[in-house]
């Protein structure tokens, strides 16, 4: 039988023969949802699982390297035993001085928070003056791709000599240090606009104002969030550095300050919460891009 | 007087030394409340001709005057519906008609007075249903309603379509000339329709403007289509104005101005 003849004797098959035709219902299946507890469990295994596995076997590496009679470093185990007080309560305070890691490191976000918060302000202002003008453009980018290799610590003097005082000078670098990515990432996104949305705002008539607000911004976001989340990683990066050098209380001093008194396993503690706290600030500052760009920012 | 008038212009670019000119030449008056439709060959400068209507680009040499008033920028007095329509991604339909409304009688109307404007319009072209939907959720036709809903929501003087459909398919195409057609006859627009399908310029215009091939385009034939309305595309399929009118366009554009790429 050839394919045609089977075709039709299908179709034969099919045409109704009342004229109208039967509406079957589609089968269902209700697949019950599964409980609260195996999704956790599912949640566990997936997520949690493996990176606590390969952690127990790096900590054991470690451990085993570091048991040796002239090792320089504390085993995992000794840093639990000499730091016991910094891990487990972060916000403890005995004095001006001696307060638990949980306040050090909000001492050195509030100080990120001003840094950061100024570099992503004045930072999304000049990329889009850069991204909108070619002249600005060829005036500004080759200082900026100059300016933005310096390393944040070699900023440092100079700013406590303009400042005068360790608490700005810090700040300061923070600002230098987070701009760079934000204006080019800014300007880039603006650059990028389409056409067609700088035609719409021509035609209504947008004002600057109004073309910055409504058409340049949203369009950029997802640019202006790539280049945030660059500027606090570097942020971050540079407050460390920077309050080792300036003093206070942030969790930068508490490394260096360790470091004098050879308290070793503190200063390990103190990567943990310096490592967990980066990563916070990165996801944080996506999550809120993706929020704020309703899912285009990634 | 006329209403729109477009005298000798002449648009040229200038890349380096090398002046090319695209338009030579055009003269072409519209009045109040007609439909005209530019059709011609891909690359003879039709979209160029429409942006320079509506003070997108400015014009070399010669004139575009509406109502006596000479046009070199944008305005709300002309609107364009753009070929991929163009609405913001991230406004919902609403509040993309929303930010034209805002921003054209933000000082004339009341609050409550701009949101019954922006469902209006809206409704003129069978979108309230979607008013809060992003672009990205709605088929390619809605998303070319709401920016037809948006063009005429600034209440123009003349509303410029460039291929408002030439990204639709046969189907949706047709259900929205049909839409373009009610709204003209509903309102009485002055509209202009840059096209490339011969069927659509015949059905929707009162005159077909017709372009010769560029390099320096100028306006080969003006055909005016003599066929009542409400036109409804059924009954025109044989009728032997609407034949003759397609025979004249398919005649200028396939034998007297061929497109020739080796020109490209």
């Amino acid at each position: 039988m050839t394919v045609t003849a089977l075709k039709r004797a299908d179709v034969a098959e099919i045409a109704p023969t009342q004229g109208a035709a039967k509406v079957l219902p589609l089968p269902t299946t209700t697949r019950a949802a599964p409980a609260w507890g195996a999704r956790i469990a599912t949640f566990l295994a997936q997520n949690v699982a493996p990176p606590a596995v390969i952690l127990t076997i790096l900590l054991a590496i470690w451990q085993v390297a570091a048991s040796g009679a002239g090792s320089g470093l504390p085993t995992p185990l000794m840093v639990w035993e000499q730091s016991y007080e910094l891990i487990v309560s972060p916000f403890f305070v005995y004095g001006t001085q001696d307060i638990g890691l949980g306040w050090r490191v909000l001492t050195s976000l509030e100080r990120v928070a001003y840094g950061f918060g100024l570099a992503s302000v004045v930072g999304v202002l000049i990329g889009a003056v850069i991204g909108q003008s070619v002249w600005m453009m060829r005036g500004l980018d080759p200082i900026f791709q100059v300016l933005r290799t310096v390393p944040p610590l070699a900023w440092l003097p100079i700013s406590l000599a303009a400042f005068m005082d360790s608490g700005p000078s810090a700040i300061f670098v923070i600002f230098i240090t987070a701009i760079w990515p934000i204006i080019i990432n800014t300007a880039a996104g603006v650059r990028a606009i389409p056409q067609d949305y700088r035609n719409v705002a021509a035609v209504l008539c947008l004002n600057q104002v109004e073309f910055f607000f409504k058409i340049m911004i949203p369009s950029a976001a997802p640019y202006i969030f790539s280049g945030l989340r660059i500027g606090v990683g570097l942020s971050w990066l540079a407050i460390v550095a920077a309050e080792m050098l300036t003093g206070g209380v942030g969790i930068g001093f508490f490394i260096w300050d360790a470091w004098n008194s050879s308290r070793l396993s503190d200063i390990i503690v103190a990567l943990v919460y310096i490592g967990i706290t980066g990563f916070v600030l990165d996801r944080f500052v996506g999550w809120f891009g993706r929020v704020v760009s309703r899912g285009t920012a990634v | 007087m006329s209403y729109l008038k477009i005298d000798r212009v002449v648009k040229s670019f200038t890349n380096g030394t090398k002046v090319t000119e695209v338009l030579s030449d055009i003269r072409l008056t519209i009045e109040k409340g007609e439909f005209v439709s530019i059709i011609g060959h891909s690359g003879c400068g039709k979209s160029t001709l429409l942006n320079l209507i509506g003070g997108l680009t400015q014009v070399t040499t010669g004139a575009i005057k509406l109502e006596g008033r000479e046009v070199n920028a944008p305005g709300p007095d002309r609107a364009v519906v753009f070929q991929n329509h163009s609405l913001l991604p991230w406004l919902s339909v609403y509040d993309n008609v929303k930010l034209a409304v805002t921003k054209v009688f933000g000082s004339t109307k009341t609050k409550a007075e701009r949101h019954d404007w922006i469902i209006r319009n809206l409704d003129l072209v069978q979108m309230t249903h979607a008013a809060d939907k992003r672009p990205g959720e709605i088929s390619g036709g809605m998303r070319q309603r709401v920016g037809i809903a948006r063009a005429l929501a600034i209440e123009p003087k003349i509303l410029l379509l460039d291929e408002p459909f030439g990204a639709l398919d046969a189907l949706t195409r047709a259900h929205l000339q049909d839409a373009v057609m009610d709204i003209h006859a509903r309102l009485g627009n002055t509209m202009i329709m840059i096209t490339h399908d011969i069927d659509e310029a015949v059905l929707l215009a009162d005159r077909v403007v017709m372009m010769t091939n560029g390099p320096a385009a100028t306006i080969g034939e003006i055909l005016t289509v003599p066929l009542p309305r409400p036109r409804d595309r059924i009954a025109l399929a044989s009728h032997p104005d609407y034949v003759r009118a397609r025979e004249g366009v398919l005649r200028f554009l396939y034998e007297r101005h061929r497109f020739v790429e080796a020109a490209e």
